[in-house]
């Protein structure tokens, strides 16, 4: 990435965080001190700081995911992960309430691992695209069912509502001890990731060809699925399933890396937790009377870029 | 010698090789499909986790980092395929070398995207990342696979020059038995996942390959179906 789109990078995330934080500004200047501080720190931060900690986990696990399975459309959502994660969560929130964020993020880790794991002994390690997006689709649709079916067993309506209103995917109304248990996780993976970077950037001369320039492959690999599943499962235990980001910002990223998949870790996070921010001040800022899930709007503006890809892709392989 | 390795094993492909090459040699490593050539350069390499010993200059490159294990060698596969838009010169740079090699004229390569370029110009980008660290030993599987006829010439003369410099070796796998004849200062004929001759002289050739030398020219012991056999 050069100086020039890391430091245009940086403010715009900067000023997309600032923005989370004042937009609305009304409510900044209550006569009430309290209520505009209660406001700014018990309802806009944690959901600024969730909006940059999500979008960067997805960011930076999705290019890893991508550079692991040499494949621009291999994601956390196509993969079959959130969805492992969400099931996970809601299995969990079953037994323990959705106010046990610890369990929560345990389910979740473990049902995106679960994901994960399922699709590597599904497609194997060096999938075709579309082995990969069958069996991504695959795991999503059973994960998905299996969600359907958790919900349709909901030991109460509230139980019901909770997980429904969960899945639909929301920054909104978490604390900042919420944010934590989202932050923490992610902040390790993401630091981790980074230091994969350049073994990922050499697995893109081919796995053989890595191999002998001395990576472990197979260790690489088992790294990047556990520390994504693990990023990935946290922020879905706290915020839900939201879709998209993971896929769409690896592919801009990249773009800033000269086509190196293992840098565009670093530009993946920040593209990410930009997105992410951008599309939670959208929700805010959308004339509708009411609150638009998050997830809703990442996937309505998500899928035409995905079939968009798609298309892009089919034609460069007809050309 | 430069390289001795013994006992080299991956499960059902390769059975107890064992093979020495002296400094300044290039190998040419023959055989039909499946007779274990990509698999030996796989187990000298290190890929697959292989059974034996290897001492490369007095080091098993195989215990090696990524940091040092490029200078002791490196290994170009027969596949060509990149999934990723990396310009030419970065790709070769992520194998721990520069480009400077004249005789593979890259200079109009460099800034270009390697999924753009033809295939046999990416193979020569290819050749070049794995030339540009100056290995002690070139591990090559079909080199020469998608060059022209004149690329093909100047690509086994610049491994040639490469080699003859320094403490260097090469193992080229490679199917052209001619283009062995002409380059190699020893061929190592391969079958069923073992080294079993060191020569293209012999009745053994026609009993592995299933062609013999007829007019200069290589030719199937049993002539093929054609078709009137067919009618």
């Amino acid at each position: 990435m050069s100086a020039r789109s890391s430091i245009l990078l940086w403010l715009a995330l900067t000023a997309a965080f600032a923005a989370s934080l004042i937009v609305p500004i009304q409510a900044l200047f209550e006569v009430d001190r309290g209520l505009a501080s209660a406001v700014l720190v018990e309802l806009r931060l944690p959901r600024a700081l969730l909006a940059l900690t999500y979008g960067a986990t997805l960011g930076a696990s999705g290019a890893a995911i991508q550079a692991l399975f040499a494949n621009p459309l291999a994601s956390p959502d196509l993969t079959g992960t959130t969805s492992g994660a969400a099931l996970g969560a809601v299995v969990t929130a079953y037994l323990f309430g959705f106010a046990a964020p610890i369990a929560l993020s345990i389910g979740s880790v473990v049902g995106a691992l679960g994901a994960l794991v399922l699709l590597i002994s599904l497609a194997g390690p060096k999938a075709e695209t579309a082995t990969l997006l069958l069996s991504g689709l695959a795991i999503s649709a059973l994960a998905g069912a299996l969600t359907t079916l958790a919900l349709a067993l909901a030991p109460s309506p509230f139980a019901f509502y909770d997980a429904y209103d969960w899945l639909m995917g929301s920054l909104i109304d978490r604390s900042l001890e919420q944010a934590a248990f989202a932050m923490v996780p992610a902040v390790l993976t993401i630091a981790l990731l980074l230091r994969l970077g350049p073994a990922l950037d050499r697995l893109a001369l081919g796995e053989e060809v890595a191999q002998s320039l001395g990576h472990d492959v197979a260790r690489l690999r088992l790294m990047v699925i556990c520390l994504s599943a693990f990023g990935v499962g946290a922020c879905v235990a706290i915020c839900g399933a939201i879709g998209f980001v993971g896929l769409i910002a690896p592919i801009f990223a990249r773009r800033l890396t000269r086509g190196h998949p293992g840098r565009a870790i670093l530009a993946s996070a920040l593209i990410g937790a930009l997105l992410l921010s951008l599309a939670d001040l959208t929700v805010r800022l959308a004339p509708l009377g009411r609150t638009l899930p998050i997830g809703v709007v990442t996937a309505l503006i998500g899928a035409p870029f995905f079939l968009w890809l798609v298309a892009h892709m089919r034609w460069r392989l007809s050309a | 010698m430069i390289l001795q390795a013994y006992g080299l094993a991956l499960p059902g492909r390769l059975f107890d090789a064992s093979i020495r090459i002296a400094a300044g040699e290039l190998v040419c490593l023959v055989g039909p499909n499946g007779s274990g050539k990509t698999s030996l350069l796989h187990a000298l390499a290190g890929i697959g986790r292989p059974a034996g010993m290897v001492d490369l200059d007095g080091v098993d490159p195989r215990a090696l980092g990524p940091s040092r294990r490029p200078h002791y060698l490196t290994y170009l596969p027969a596949t060509r395929d990149i999934p990723w838009p990396l310009l030419a010169r970065d790709l070769i740079a992520l194998g721990g070398g520069e480009a400077t090699f004249p005789a593979l004229a890259l200079e109009d390569l460099l800034d270009r995207r390697v999924d753009r370029l033809s295939t046999g110009e990416r193979s020569r980008v290819l050749i070049a990342r794995a030339l540009a660290p100056r290995p002690k030993l070139l591990l090559l599987d079909e080199p020469t696979a998608n060059l022209d006829p004149l690329w093909q010439i100047r690509l086994m003369e610049l491994v040639r020059e490469e080699i003859s410099a320094g403490n260097r070796a090469a193992l080229v796998a490679i199917h052209d038995l001619d283009a062995a004849l002409r380059y190699a200062d020893r061929i190592l004929v391969m079958n069923e996942g073992r080294i079993v001759a060191e020569s293209l002289e012999g009745p053994h050739v026609a009993e592995i390959f299933g062609i013999e030398r007829a007019d200069g020219a290589w030719c199937p012991v049993t002539p093929l179906a054609g078709p009137q056999s067919l009618q």
